[in-house]
């Protein structure tokens, strides 16, 4: 990496302008402690609280935040009447205060440069570092045009970047969060009912009476209300059939535990569909009134009977009857729960719609104890100028897939690199709340991608690895220390919710609102940014939707009322699709059109030889991968991901617990951390497992450096999803490494 | 207290709770959770818990210290007053739940059930957080409470019967 | 397989992965504690039977053993407290269950009667020392007149300073391994042992030495006696009292216990005493620093081991 233009800088050579301050000091030892009971009151006595909405992942549950008198985050607690989380927050939300408190954060604006032939970073004014950013971006936009800019984004600072982007010129934007995770169940959804599946899913597992969920770890993810619907249902005895080949915590609380061989999911529901349909067991009606190509799929799915799946899956084929007779029992109060993480083997869209097929012949779709249609609210658009059209954007760069709805940042990187696309390069990235490196897969195209970019601004709030090849950092505060655009998400009932500070943004971070207005109006974008306060936006907003800022500093929360219909179907009522043929269509005209397989097949992903296990990763429910791995509240709960071994497996290779090892791929890639070892019976014996967001290589993190082992690191094969663009990353397999092979090279 | 173990998830929630509501420090903790796994792939069966101070009835803790600072308080919840807490460590060695520690300011701590919270009409951090509202928490002398009604109506154990201390957090199975 | 493990990180300074609250300290302070019980319990047996005069280290000698043996006890035990500056709550109230409570008592009125012993021999220890003040020349003889009183005050109250640490940790019943009821019995003889075993170290008349050799002797066959019943004890006990006593016979303390506590400290002693009263010349600071050394391992032992062996995970 010496001779490339953007090395990673590994240590920073920055001052101590970033005062460190001292996690809550508790009080002296000695006769100044008061009793623990006065401490408590008195602190309890002095709590302000303020409306916000969490931002440690992407369910943006309402909360609010207490504060003390010395303007310390004490802790953070679920707004009651908010729908997606009633008053309980997750271990991440609740561990959000260490988000704030963390002292690793990025304290100022940092440049790029050179010190004795070395690349390191110094800091900077925030003025400089924007106007560097502001003339970077007027050079490409001037050189190359506005669109040979890229945005990267993730969350809340997306949306003001965006603006910012979409006034500049430029529609270059992707996320992560579609080609690496819930891209191909969109497609498949959108393909048959005509309807994304967004976020929060509109899944009504608190009325349902079977979920079945495959690819899909409840308990372990912890979308909040989903969490809590699925305890309401366990409660109310509804079954849940889980197919995974790990046991995870949702396979643990169900009646019916499917451990399937990997990557043989869409036989699996094949089958079910075979037995749906030859029992006659699937919901007439239903299918009848709202379907489309029934008949070409029962003879598609003649021959998918549960003996074939079971060569394939090895799911006994009484396993598979059994349980599509539960799912047909409880139909239409049924949900196959669609997943999120779902971007597997590259066929990925093809297995979405062979879960929405399957909804479909239970009937589940607009069902109570199914699908219910989700309504939002729409926020009014502060007013600006129109934006200026680009000659490209996302959907050129994504054209070689015509089902992509959003922007692939695959793609988008191979553009990056010379000759990658010639039709549309990207010269600059803006890359904001994302660990670009630690999300998406094969780190030697990203790695040759950032050295051929012009430049890199990163916006973030850690030093996550992303940081170490940017030219300019740009700190922002956390979500707890700003203002950001009114949450309008989709649910059963439209509801809106607050974020304002808590307390003023910690040492020189500043919002993302007001970052976006500078640049812009160093670019003289300035009529896009008529405001000086985020907050009159807000407050201008919400007086169009018949509220106010003080209404909502006093509620936090404020529901509506359903504007679009009811939330579900009347028995026989009439309802067009928005598909082609206005119905549900089992076999998909749009696909059919483009030359692709109309219904789903099955075809064999490849399996590990001897000697090397599938690569089988996940969430915990106490981090939110990267973002959380340094938050000392978190990393309390967990400060390493450990790697889950069969006890077979273990004994063949002759693993011990908590054995330090060492990972290589089939493409020879080496681990750069160990893992530890954990002996488990909860992981099949062709598979290792890990959580996903560890192995952290910036050593700024000063809590998270060198703890785990990253499994994208590993990600070098990807199955590219023909209809959008997703990256398949579970065909990956690995071998066991017990002694450090780094010992010559210094990590 | 009642759990239900057919009901966690194991997601900590209680612990980051507990921690931002009662100032414990980092690197401490009053609760935790446990994961028992048994049986062979794929005949598994998995437990997770969340473990604290189980207040109990004959509590060795309370019994052991020398100068009174471990006290029973109202509604059977042992205490610990930290300015008669000398330290010396005996109420750790005797709890076999291991639900002691020393607090770095130097006096002995332990799970409240938040009694700051009981006061004023609350629960404690860590039922109110729960996502899957598995904690309940109410008078188990009081038959018709519902923490009373799960004991009667679910199977239910205790942690360590046999260590003899008459623990008050059942967990229902 | 069968795993329990925590998940949320728990990693509790000094109590995971083993608890370890009590170290060294409290190891010395148990054997400074038992020696000076044993000591005294040996000095005010022979002043109440008024043969004092035949044992002149115990009551004299000894006794200085036995007061800087408390002190240093003492500063052990307070220095093994986290919340120090308020270590005189320990002494606003007396809790009849807690062995510690009283045990702290007994050990303040023991410490202040000893010293007063020594004080009350001080004159005929050192004849050259002159206490200066009159009223300390007074007190001094008002103590030599009473000190009969002071032996049956100490009598009992030596015992009980042997036993109450054995009988603290039998108390906590979740540590099995200290939760016999041997623990207390087996304190008091070891306490009585090492007593015994500082007499002999320091004595110079042969008259008394042989006879402690000899006490000594028959208090040792008398504690190897009750560590057997103990091990019986658990042996029969249940699952956990099995794995503590795993620890102690088949683990990491097996070879420390029955090298350094049993044969070093108890078993050889014994055989050098007994060949010493056969009449052959036997250095007798030999058996004497064993036992002093094995009672001190002892001990640490029962400490360190005790609080590995636990009722969960």
């Amino acid at each position: 990496m010496d001779n490339s233009r953007r090395s990673f800088i590994k240590i920073s050579a920055l001052g101590a302008s970033g005062i460190a301050l001292s996690a809550t000091a508790f009080g002296s030892i000695g006769p100044n402690a008061l009793t623990e009971n006065n401490l408590l009151a008195k602190s309890a006595k002095n709590l302000k609280r303020t409306a916000t909405y969490c931002e440690v992942c992407f369910w943006k549950c309402a909360a609010w935040a207490y504060t003390d008198e010395d303007n310390n985050i004490q802790k953070l607690i679920g707004n009651e009447i908010d729908p997606h989380c009633y008053g309980r927050l997750c271990p991440r939300g609740t561990g959000g205060v260490g988000m704030y408190s963390d002292t690793d954060r990025l304290k100022t604006p940092l440049i790029r440069t050179k010190i004795d032939g070395k690349d390191t970073f110094r800091e900077a004014s925030w003025e400089e570092a924007l106007t560097l950013v502001a003339s970077k971006m007027q050079g490409i936009k001037e050189t190359y045009g506005a669109e040979s800019m890229a945005l990267l984004k993730h969350g809340s600072p997306g949306s003001h970047l965006e603006h910012l982007f979409k006034a500049y010129g430029s529609d270059t934007v992707a996320e992560p969060a579609y080609a690496q995770c819930r891209g191909p169940r969109e497609t498949g959804f959108a393909l048959t009912y005509g309807a994304w599946i967004g976020s929060p899913e509109p899944t009504d597992i608190r009325d349902t009476k079977c979920l079945v969920l495959i690819g899909a770890h409840i308990g372990e993810n912890m979308h909040n209300s989903q969490v809590q619907e699925m305890s309401d249902a366990i409660d109310n005895g509804a079954t849940i059939i889980t197919v995974d080949p790990r046991f995870s915590t949702a396979a643990s609380k169900s009646q019916h535990w499917l451990a399937i061989k990997p990557s043989t999911d869409i036989a699996l529901l094949l089958s079910w569909m075979h037995v749906l349909i030859y029992e006659d067991i699937y919901n007439k009606e239903y299918v009848k009134q709202y379907g489309y190509g029934f008949d070409e799929l029962k003879k598609h799915v003649k021959n998918f009977t549960p003996e074939w799946a079971y060569g394939i899956t090895t799911i006994k084929p009484n396993d598979i009857r059994k349980t599509a007779r539960v799912m047909a029992a409880a139909a239409p109060s049924t949900i196959v729960h669609p997943g999120r993480h779902v971007t597997w083997y590259g066929d990925d869209s093809q297995r979405e719609r062979a879960i929405a097929i399957l909804n479909g012949l239970l009937g589940s779709w607009g069902a109570r104890g199914g699908f219910y249609f989700k309504e939002k609210i729409k926020i009014p658009k502060f007013p600006h100028p129109p934006y200026p059209h680009p000659k490209w954007g996302w959907e050129e760069i994504g054209e070689k897939y015509p089902f992509a709805e959003m922007g692939i940042t695959s793609e988008v990187i191979k553009a990056s690199i010379p000759g990658g696309n010639d039709k549309h390069p990207i010269k600059g990235w803006f890359v904001a709340g994302t660990n670009l490196v630690n999300t998406v897969p094969q780190r030697e195209m990203i790695e040759k991608a950032i050295d051929s970019v012009e430049f890199i601004v990163v916006m973030d709030t850690m030093p996550m690895e992303i940081t170490g090849y940017a030219d300019v950092i740009l700190p922002e505060c956390t979500y707890l220390e700003r203002y950001d655009g009114i949450r309008s998400a989709t649910n059963r009932e439209p509801s809106i919710a607050l974020r304002m500070p808590a307390v003023e943004p910690k040492y020189d971070s500043k919002p993302a609102w007001w970052m976006a207005k500078q640049i812009g109006e160093k670019l003289g974008l300035g009529e896009y940014f008529k405001y000086d306060d985020f907050k009159d936006v807000i407050s201008w907003q919400l007086e169009q939707m018949g509220s106010s800022l003080e209404e909502m500093e006093k509620v936090g929360v404020k529901k509506f009322k359903r504007k679009s219909g009811p939330m579900f179907l009347e028995k026989g009522q009439p309802y067009e699709f928005a598909t082609n043929s206005g119905k549900i269509e089992f076999y998909s005209t749009e696909l059919a059109s483009l030359g692709f397989d109309p219904m789903p097949v099955y075809t064999s992903h490849d399996h590990p030889e001897q000697g090397f296990y599938r690569l089988n990763y996940g969430r915990s429910p106490m981090h939110t991968f990267s973002r959380t791995a340094n938050n000392p509240n978190l990393n309390d709960l967990m400060d390493e991901n450990k790697l889950w071994v069969n006890p077979k497996v273990a004994r063949i290779e002759g693993l011990r617990n908590n054995q330090e090892v060492w990972l290589e791929n089939q493409d020879g890639i080496v681990s750069t951390f160990s893992i530890k070892v954990r002996v488990t019976e909860r992981i099949r014996w062709d598979s290792v497992y890990m959580y996903h967001g560890f192995g952290h290589n910036n050593k700024k993190l000063s809590r998270a450096f060198g703890k785990g082992m990253s499994d994208t690191q590993l990600i070098t094969k990807v199955s590219i999803d023909p209809l959008m663009g997703g990256t398949g990353m579970r065909g990956n397999f690995v071998k066991f490494i017990t002694e450090n092979p780094h010992k010559e090279t210094e990590v | 207290m009642v759990i239900d173990t057919l009901k966690c998830v194991g997601c900590s929630d209680c612990v980051v709770a507990c921690q931002t509501e009662n100032n414990v420090p980092v690197g401490y903790c009053r609760d935790w959770v446990t994961e028992s796994v048994s049986g062979s792939y794929p005949t598994i069966e998995l437990e997770l818990k969340s473990e604290r101070c189980n207040h109990c009835t004959n509590a060795p803790c309370v019994r052991c210290c020398p100068t009174g600072a471990s006290h029973v308080a109202e509604g059977g919840i042992i205490l610990v007053t930290p300015d008669e807490c000398i330290g010396c460590g005996a109420c750790i060695e005797s709890c076999p739940y291991d639900a002691r520690y020393q607090h770095p300011d130097g006096y002995i701590d332990k799970c409240t059930f938040c009694h700051h919270r009981l006061e004023k009409g609350q629960l404690p951090a860590c039922v109110s957080v729960c996502p899957t509202k598995c904690m309940y928490f109410g008078d188990l002398d009081d038959p018709t409470s519902e923490v009373s009604e799960l004991l009667k109506s679910r199977k239910h154990k205790v942690l360590a019967p046999e260590a003899g201390t008459k623990p008050n957090v059942y967990y229902l199975t | 397989m069968q795993e329990e493990i925590f998940i949320s990180g728990r990693n509790i300074p000094h109590i995971d992965p083993v608890l370890e609250v009590w170290h060294f300290p409290i190891s010395l302070y148990l054997f400074l504690g038992g020696m000076a019980a044993g000591i005294i319990f040996f000095a005010s047996l022979f002043t109440i039977m008024r043969k004092e005069k035949e044992v002149p280290t115990a009551v004299k000698g000894a006794m200085i053993v036995a007061v800087v043996a408390i002190s240093i006890g003492l500063v052990a035990l307070v220095y093994d407290l986290t919340h120090l500056l308020y270590v005189w709550q320990l002494y606003m109230t007396i809790r009849i269950e807690s062995p510690m409570s009283w045990g702290a008592w007994v050990l303040l009125i023991v410490s202040i009667l000893s010293f007063l012993w020594v004080f009350s021999y001080s004159t005929e220890m050192f004849p050259k020392w002159d206490w200066k003040f009159e009223f300390l020349k007074k007190f001094q003889a008002y103590l030599i007149e009473n000190r009969r009183t002071m032996a049956m005050i100490l009598l009992p109250l030596s015992v009980i300073l042997g036993i109450y640490t054995g009988i603290l940790l039998s108390a906590f019943n979740a540590r099995p391994l200290w939760n016999n009821a041997i623990l207390g019995p087996l304190f008091l003889t070891s306490g009585l042992s090492t007593g015994a075993a500082a007499i002999i170290l320091f004595s110079k008349n042969h008259f008394e030495k042989t006879l402690f050799t000899k006490i000594d002797l028959a208090l040792i066959i008398l504690e190897l006696g009750l560590i057997i019943h103990m091990f019986m004890g658990m042996y029969a006990g249940s699952a956990v009292q099995l794995e503590a006593l795993d620890i102690l016979m088949g683990g990491e303390f097996t070879v420390m216990f029955f090298v350094f506590v049993v044969i070093l400290g108890l078993i050889f002693p014994a055989m050098l005493e007994g060949v010493e009263l056969m009449g052959f010349k036997v250095p007798s600071i030999v058996p004497a620093l064993l036992i002093l050394m094995g009672g001190l391992i002892f001990r640490m032992v029962m400490i360190e081991a005790g609080q590995i062996t636990r009722y969960l995970y």
